[in-house]
């Protein structure tokens, strides 16, 4: 089917995410203003607006009533989705990268980026069910990978959190000690820089994306790689299909290098991949910059994905693609 | 001597610096000469063994002159006046490098001195001028390099029979060519890996054979018949072979090699290297080295300026125009030539000699090239005193030098030959200036060697006034190709030697209009080519049939720099080089044009097929089997379909394989997702949790009634 091109931002997209119901899709840029769009027909539904600087990651609550997004402006915001007010601040010394609510809604991990001397770190804050007596303080402090963190997440009962980032290393650590528990082979892990990190629908596997042109899946639990799906670009984003035994990977070169070249050497194609065969299915094209963000809606049915060049495109997948044979 | 690294040492200590190994051009790292870091080469440690006299003492730089006059004190200081005047010519003397010993009883010199040079080269160079140098009747100079002393001293006075050494059988270098499944080989060079593949069409994929780390420091080379893959170092080259993984064979000591050639028999090897003067006035010096291959003696070396070895061809331009040694005589490997001012030296390899100890003259050659079969070369000689003496191409036979044929040639710009490989034809392409003078066209003179008295016949083109882009002859074939007119779309022409009742005459076959094309590849067996747009052009191909005039089939390799045939016309091999960052990689096609498989590889440098040597079977025998193709044919779909068949039942156990291991997975994490459900309903405050995962999508089909119509429908019964 057609995509739906949702234009609304004015700067490079930077991250998409459903909601549970998989009704409204938010998305982050790097023009401050956080959007909210229904994810059947790509309308737009509002913004937040508040933030002072690139917007690089949110979260969603279970019952979609509160919007988490963690900004370059230094700082994390609490939102009401429903009606776009700004319901808390925390404040930081360094530009906050990614956010992921807990099982339940209760803690939330926010990770910083290393500035002016300061080390990255991995943040757990309690989120109060009263806005009002929401605190600031901090109920565990990681410190330790070099370079930036681009993604933490939950891992099952909230027990671990998963973390990777410019190290090229996945990390798992215990979400009450912060010690370290386990951390990805050099030699079969990355190579480069992860971009991104994406758990399944079930939170039992998840996939990371890396600019060294691969993504590999996990064992959430044991860190034992499972797979890895090499293509010809660097990965900027992936997701995994809760539907189907299907991932995808979107990036292409560097921005700084997009002017440089053709459109067709690029190759700024959402990239399926069948997640047991690790063949690839095919590909989507349509932007024409790198793609920043993928995410899948959670019945499978629909996907979106957001590029450098501002938009954020909206798949509905044809009846063919459920009849795909390998 | 520092313990050994191991590469994952490395590897770690940069993953701790936050250095990223892959960015790092390793080739671009030089050490300071002299300083090891502690480093061991193992080809270092090699060499030294070999001849311990050649880089290890530092007294290389170090000449003594003998047979120099004896002289009392009172003339001491004039001889040395007069040594230094004629070795500071050659090079710079080091202070005090300078000494000549005195017999401390008669006070007089003892008739030797020894002088200190900045550089080995210098000594080098001054041996070789003032070995032999005539100050007088009775003192004529002994000059030998301080560190060949040793060497002379040790050599017994009394002869000793050399010791033969038993023969021990080689590997069959040939074994390549008995693949089961007549495969080719290709050797890749990407990052630091130097890989050799069989390419293997049924499978899609290629076969390792090989692959070696640091393998060679700048490139590697296949010898002209494919037996060897010649490597290149700081302190030589060295080729490897053999039966099923690569050995080195042999090595060829030729200190900072740059550049290496084999002969079209593969039995000399041609090393090349320039050195950086001291004094910035001097030139370049050339060395060049031709070792016998299978024994790895040097035949001849040459030494001198650059200047010497850069005249005609390019003309005025800096540098050498590679291979500075053109061979001839086909594969038998008889004769080599290089150009020269006014001279074109032609050497034969029995004595490694100029062929009647002289040069052949020739006024202001320009260039000259060599049938690939026979030993006859081409001249061209560019106009004189401005136009008085017409420009000439000639042809004369070697090694009597007698002229086979001449033609001149009037306002000529530029020439360039073109030989058909099988010495049939000879194509001069002329580029001659219009009456203005201010602008160029261009014909072609073609020469039939085979035929009496070689006939000549002049070719335009349609449009005389179209630039000429690319010229292919089909190999084997009488055919040739030609892209002309003007870019984006430029045309291309097929043109014939024979024409259908007439052997003696050019035709026309056909031309195809606005192509996007600048390069031409013709099948090694002929009739297939693939007209190819490189670089500007994106990567266009075509495959095309030129018996048949028709396309075949059209395809893309964006941004290739490369193409090549496999040696037996069945496979193209296209590829992007690391000339830009993008892309890097080779795609391997059938000769009809279906990509088969893609190979992305970064840092990609070299892709080069393993050449084949001629077929043995006769003209005749190749044509039977030509014909009666469908029988030999036969056996091959067979096998085929076998390996197709094996295939897809390897593919579904694999297939197989990898879903029962995924089924285990979900299994576990399906368990586990269960036993942990409870906790995670208290983690929700006791919402009945886990509905996600029961979640699923009903497809309600409702009926409307829209309308209700009725019509009378007649049947005829």
């Amino acid at each position: 089917m057609r995509p739906i091109l949702m234009k609304g931002h004015e700067r490079p997209l930077t991250f998409l995410k459903y909601n549970r119901e998989g009704d409204l899709l938010f998305s982050c840029a790097k023009d401050h203003t956080p959007t909210v769009w229904f994810a059947d027909n790509g309308e737009r539904l509002g913004t937040y607006r508040g933030h002072n600087g690139a917007v690089w990651c949110c979260d969603v609550s279970r019952d979609s009533g509160l919007l988490i997004t963690g900004s370059a402006d230094q700082s994390v915001k609490l939102w009401s989705v429903q009606t776009g007010a700004q319901l808390y601040s925390f404040n930081f010394d360094s530009p906050a990268k990614a956010v992921d609510f807990s099982i339940g809604d209760k803690l939330a991990i926010i990770t910083t980026d290393p500035f002016m001397g300061l080390p990255s770190t991995i943040q757990v804050k309690r989120i109060a069910r009263d806005p009002s007596e929401q605190t600031s303080e901090s109920v565990l402090t990681i410190k330790g990978p070099q370079g930036r963190i681009n993604r933490a997440v939950w891992g099952p009962l909230n027990k671990t959190i998963i973390s990777g980032g410019e190290d090229a290393v996945v990390r798992i650590w215990d979400a009450e000690t912060g010690q370290l528990l386990k951390e990805s082979d050099k030699e079969t892990g990355h190579q480069k820089t992860i971009t991104s990190l994406s758990k399944s629908a079930d939170g039992s596997h998840f996939l990371t994306g890396s600019l060294d042109k691969s993504a590999k899946l996990w064992d959430i639990r044991t860190l034992t790689l499972i797979k890895t799906y090499v293509t010809e670009r660097p990965v900027n984003a992936c997701a995994i299909s809760p539907l189907l035994d299907h991932v995808v990977m979107g990036g292409g070169q560097e921005a700084s290098h997009v002017t440089t070249t053709d459109r067709r050497a690029g190759k700024f194609e959402a990239k399926f991949f069948h997640k047991i065969l690790q063949e690839e299915i095919g590909g989507v094209k349509g932007h024409f910059g790198p793609i920043n963000a993928l995410a899948f809606n959670p019945d499978g049915r629909s996907f979106a994905s957001g590029g450098e060049d501002g938009y954020v495109r909206l798949h509905h997948f044809d009846p063919d693609y459920f009849n795909i044979k390998m | 001597m520092a313990e050994v690294v191991s590469m994952a040492d490395i590897e770690a200590t940069a993953q701790r610096r936050g250095i990223d190994l892959s960015s790092v051009d390793l080739d671009s790292i030089q050490l300071p000469p002299g300083e090891d870091f502690g480093i061991k080469s193992d080809d270092d440690e090699d060499l030294h063994q070999e001849d311990p006299l050649e880089f290890e003492a530092g007294f290389g730089n170090i000449i003594m002159v003998d047979n120099l006059p004896v002289v009392p004190p009172e003339k001491f200081e004039k001889l040395e006046g007069v040594i230094r005047k004629i070795y500071s010519q050659i090079g710079v003397i080091r202070e005090g490098g300078l000494w000549m010993p005195v017999n401390p009883e008669t006070q007089k010199t003892l008739g030797y001195c020894f002088i200190e040079y900045n550089t080995p080269q210098e000594a080098e160079l001054a041996r070789e001028k003032t070995n032999g140098y005539k100050l007088d009747k009775s003192h004529i100079f002994a000059v030998n390099l301080f560190d060949d002393f040793e060497k002379y001293m040790k050599i017994p006075d009394e002869w000793t029979p050399a010791e033969i050494k038993p023969y021990t059988p080689g590997e069959n270098l040939q074994q390549w060519l008995t693949d089961e499944k007549a495969r080719d080989q290709f050797v890749i060079r990407a990052g630091t890996f130097t890989e050799v593949f069989w390419n293997d069409p049924r499978q899609l994929m290629p076969d390792l054979v090989y692959r070696r780390q640091y393998w060679t420091e700048s490139f590697v080379q296949w010898s002209s018949l494919g037996t060897y893959l010649a490597t290149v170092h700081r302190q030589g080259a060295a080729v490897w072979g053999g039966a099923t993984t690569f050995n080195r064979l042999m090595r060829f000591a030729h200190p900072q090699v740059k550049l290496i050639d084999f002969s079209p028999g593969e039995k000399y090897l041609v090393t090349y290297s320039s050195h950086e003067p001291s004094n910035p006035r001097d030139t370049h010096r050339v060395v060049l080295n031709i070792f016998d291959v299978r024994t790895g003696k040097v035949m001849r070396d040459f030494k001198g300026n650059a200047d010497e070895f850069a005249t005609g061809g390019s003309g005025g331009v800096s540098g050498v125009s590679w291979p500075i040694f053109r061979w001839g005589g086909g594969r038998e490997d008889k004769y080599f030539a290089r150009i020269g001012k006014n001279v074109i030296s032609v050497y034969e390899t029995e004595t490694f000699t100029l062929i009647d100890k002289k040069s052949l003259k020739v006024e202001n050659v320009m260039d000259f090239t060599w049938s690939p079969t026979d030993p006859i070369t081409a001249l061209f000689v560019p106009e004189l005193g401005g136009g008085n003496q017409p420009a000439r191409v000639s042809l004369v036979q070697i090694p009597g030098k007698e002229e086979l044929r001449q033609k001149n040639l009037f306002s000529v710009s530029d020439c360039k030959m073109y030989w058909q490989s099988n010495g049939e034809y000879l194509a001069v392409k002329v580029d001659r200036y219009t009456k203005t003078k201010k602008s160029t066209y261009t014909g072609f003179e073609l020469f039939r060697i085979k035929e009496r008295d070689i006939p000549i016949e002049v070719l335009e083109l349609d449009n005389k006034n179209d630039k000429i882009v690319a010229f292919a002859w089909e190999p084997k074939g009488h055919r040739f190709a030609v892209i002309h007119g003007d870019s984006p779309r430029p045309d291309i022409s097929f043109y014939s030697m024979r024409t259908a009742h007439h052997t003696g005459r050019v035709s026309k076959l056909a031309t195809l209009k606005g192509k996007q094309a600048n390069a031409l590849y013709w099948s090694p067996a002929g009739r297939f080519i693939v007209l190819a747009g490189l670089k500007g052009f994106n990567g266009q191909l075509e495959f095309y049939n030129v018996d048949e005039l028709e396309t075949m089939a059209t395809g893309e390799h964006f941004m290739a720099t490369d193409i090549e045939w496999d040696p037996t016309g069945r496979y193209v091999a296209t590829a992007v080089t690391s000339v830009h960052e993008m892309e890097n990689g080779f795609h391997i096609w059938s000769f009809n044009g279906k990509l088969l498989y893609r190979i992305p590889k970064d840092h990609f440098y070299q892709f080069l097929w393993r050449p084949r040597p001629p077929s043995l079977l006769s003209a005749e025998k190749e044509e039977e089997i030509a014909k009666n193709l469908k029988k030999y044919s036969k056996k091959y779909e067979a096998e085929d379909q076998d390996v197709s068949l094996q295939l897809s039942e390897q593919d579904r156990k694999k297939r197989k394989m990898l879903q029962e291991e995924w089924d285990a997975w979900v299994s576990k994490w399906k368990q586990l997702h269960e036993e942990e459900s409870e906790l995670r309903v208290q983690l929700r405050d006791g919402e009945a949790s886990d509905e996600e995962e029961e979640y699923e999508a009903k497809e309600v089909e409702v009926e409307e009634v829209l309308e209700v119509q009725e019509e009378v429908v007649a049947f005829d019964l």
